[in-house]
């Protein structure tokens, strides 16, 4: 004759409750810890001193040597096709080109993708007027140590990195204007 | 007494269902679940139509399911769901005890997702409501990415409440109500390989049982040999379960993806299931993706497709949920890509075919239409398709 | 069991959290290398909607229940 187990009967009662809300307010407590631990994590490292030189093939340039901007202010983008966000801003890296091309400022933005068709195909869709760079082994972007998807660099006129911004969200054109602005009155 | 009969017929239309309406909650989590998104970036903007279809062991079921989601500035993105069932045909269960329905349940979700630098904080809640059963629930899910975005940590907290009733018993109102505890972990291991461990404690308590569902006992003195009786399930149910994931992508294109999931329950129920699938591109434009799928239980302690006598146990099931069975799985699925101009609203739409054919093979439940020996039937097997036919928009 | 349980989760959370702090950690798959991991094919979740119907549609006849959903890999943009 087959037992069966009786099976606790303890549906609304206080202590089950109460263990479950300190496991709630532990779990809850841990998601705070974590989140909160969160803003620590996000301090971007700052190279000072001059800007790495590199020379890339671009689509429409030739052969672009960073070295050869110096006079100019440089903006070097780090984008891919299939980084959502980089996608994003790029119509917006090609309205400051417009807005200050006659003032001294260049945008070099190196691709990343593995694959340069990908990213010629969206070219096709959001035209650019300025240098775009193929960094399809990675040998910029080890160099620049970039560490997120996109990174924007700001280079002066004496060829010296100034400003790191890592990623894109929407409004952050208007701080690259303003840093633009800022590095083309010096 | 008039308001009684007003809640009675309102709540609890006459009809019998056969679906488990527990089951039907579990849904509900599935479904919360599968808006859980990456860290770092927000779910995508999209919108899904889908018509979805289940035909098999004797039930008829279809209905749309409709998604909108999008984005509100750099760090919100609400999304919600409306999914309709229109299940008609009778289970083996209602034909053994009872005549073919028709039926409708309709859920609706919202949800929001918050974003913070690399956390991703969403929130939802369900309602799913028919003639007899009505469910709400909320889901919380923190996901946090760790070491250069390699790591993500997950966690997740729902809750559930049930209310039940019974065609054709208009006193007859219970509640369950349940908790889920969720972690995550998604590690990427290589440029092309993801690995995943997912764990989740659920507890239940209450009305755990389907109220149309019944046990059968022998009985000599009526004509079949047997009758039927309600079924009485423990009022708590603990369960935990684990499952180990992988995604491998293939230089020309394709992936290949694995899974491999343990359950075990304080009913005595131990399942494991595992997963396989490939995906394959066809230039741009074209997905096609073959999955297979097994799965195996072990029945609950107080399962028994025969029992000797009227109430033999305290507790006691029949549901073919609760036997000892196995079932498999083979699927198939295109996708074709529309792109547009990245430049446009509207960047993508894809139109889609999904088709699962699923064999069930039960080791511990008979069929009791067929004329036989009482506790001799054959064992009961049946088989279903699924077909999901649905068009996304992405913008 | 329970408590136990619970202390080791908040002691690996805190353990996380504190190491996320720190900003030397180099992964060795770098933002611009995931050019796979962000292809909608590694996508854990491709197709949502279909599939938590296909989840519910299973677990609805099955006893097992949970452990279902992924997340993570993807573009690790941002």
């Amino acid at each position: 004759m087959k037992m069966i187990i009786t099976q606790k009967t303890h549906a609304f009662g206080v202590n089950p409750l109460i263990s479950k809300f300190k496991l709630m307010l532990g779990l809850l407590s841990g998601s705070a810890i974590v989140w909160l631990l969160s803003f620590g994590a996000i301090a971007a490292s700052s190279q000072k001193g001059p800007a790495p030189d590199f020379t890339l093939a671009s689509k429409e340039h030739g052969n672009v040597r960073l070295q050869e901007q110096i006079g100019n202010v440089v903006l070097i983008n780090f984008w891919a096709s299939w980084c959502g966000p980089c996608r994003e801003e790029l119509p917006h890296m090609e309205a400051l080109q417009q807005e200050f091309a006659d003032l001294g400022f260049v945008i070099l933005a190196v691709n990343v993708d593995e694959d340069p068709a990908k990213a010629e195909i969206l070219l096709n869709d959001i035209p650019v007027s300025f240098p775009v760079l193929f960094d399809s082994k990675d040998e910029v972007s080890k160099l620049y140590k970039v560490n997120a998807m996109p990174t924007t660099v700001l280079v002066d006129r004496d060829g010296n990195h100034r400003l790191l911004h890592n990623g894109y969200k929407s409004g952050d054109e208007v701080k690259y204007k303003k840093a633009v602005k800022a590095l083309l009155r010096e | 007494m008039v308001q009684e009969v007003v809640v009675a017929v309102t709540r609890c239309i006459q009809i019998f269902k056969s679906i488990s309406l527990i089951k039907t909650v579990t849904l509900i989590s599935s479904i919360a679940l599968a808006w859980q998104a990456t860290g770092a970036v927000l779910p995508q903007d999209r919108s899904d139509a889908m018509y979805h279809s289940y035909q098999g062991g004797g039930m008829s079921i279809d209905g749309p399911s409709i998604l909108l989601r999008k984005k509100i500035g750099n760090s919100v993105s609400v999304s919600a769901n409306y999914y309709v069932d229109t299940i008609s045909g009778a289970s083996i269960d209602v034909l053994a005890t009872a005549s073919p329905y028709e039926e409708e349940r309709t859920e609706k979700s919202v949800g929001v997702d918050l974003l913070h630098e690399k956390t991703l904080v969403s929130f939802n809640y369900t309602n799913s409501f028919e003639n007899d059963f009505f469910a709400e629930s909320y889901h919380l899910g923190i996901s946090q990415d760790f070491f250069g975005d390699l790591t993500t940590l997950t966690l997740g907290f729902s809750k559930g409440d049930d209310e039940i009733c019974r065609i054709g018993d208009a006193s007859f109102h219970e509640k369950a109500e349940r908790q889920n505890y969720r972690l995550g972990l998604t590690q990427v291991v290589t440029k092309n390989m993801i690995v995943g461990l997912n764990f989740e404690n659920i507890s239940d308590q209450g009305y755990l049982n389907n109220p149309y569902r019944s046990v059968r006992f022998l009985d000599a003195t009526s004509a079949k040999g047997y009758q039927f009786e309600t079924e009485v399930y423990p009022n708590t149910r603990r369960s935990n379960a684990a499952a180990l994931t992988a995604n491998y992508y293939l230089p020309y294109r394709a992936s290949v993806y694995a899974e491999a999931k343990v359950f075990s329950d304080s009913w005595g129920i131990d399942a494991n299931t595992y997963k396989l699938g490939y995906v394959h591109t066809f230039g741009d434009d074209w997905i096609v993706e073959l999955r297979a799928r097994h799965y195996a239980q072990e029945k609950a302690d107080f399962y028994q497709d025969l029992f000797s006598r009227s109430a033999e146990f305290n507790v006691r099931a029949r549901d073919k949920e609760m036997s000892t069975f196995n079932n498999v799985s083979f699927g198939a699925s295109v996708t074709y890509e529309l792109q547009f101009s990245a430049a446009n609203f509207f960047k993508k739409s894809t139109i889609n075919l999904d088709i699962d054919h699923v064999n069930y093979d039960y080791d511990d439940f008979r069929n009791v239409l067929f004329d036989a020996p009482v506790g001799e039937e054959p064992l009961y097997q049946y088989s279903a398709n699924i077909t999901r036919l649905y068009v996304s928009i992405f913008y | 069991m329970r408590k136990a349980r619970l202390h080791i989760l908040l002691a690996c959370l805190t353990a996380i959290g504190v190491s996320g702090c720190t900003t030397t950690f180099e992964p060795w798959v770098k933002p611009y290398e995931r050019d796979n991991l962000a292809d909608i094919i590694m996508s854990m979740n491709r197709n949502p909607v279909s599939a938590s119907y296909t989840n519910h549609a299973l677990q609805a006849r099955e006893g097992a229940r949970g452990a279902e959903g992924g997340a993570g890999g993807g573009c690790g943009c941002n």
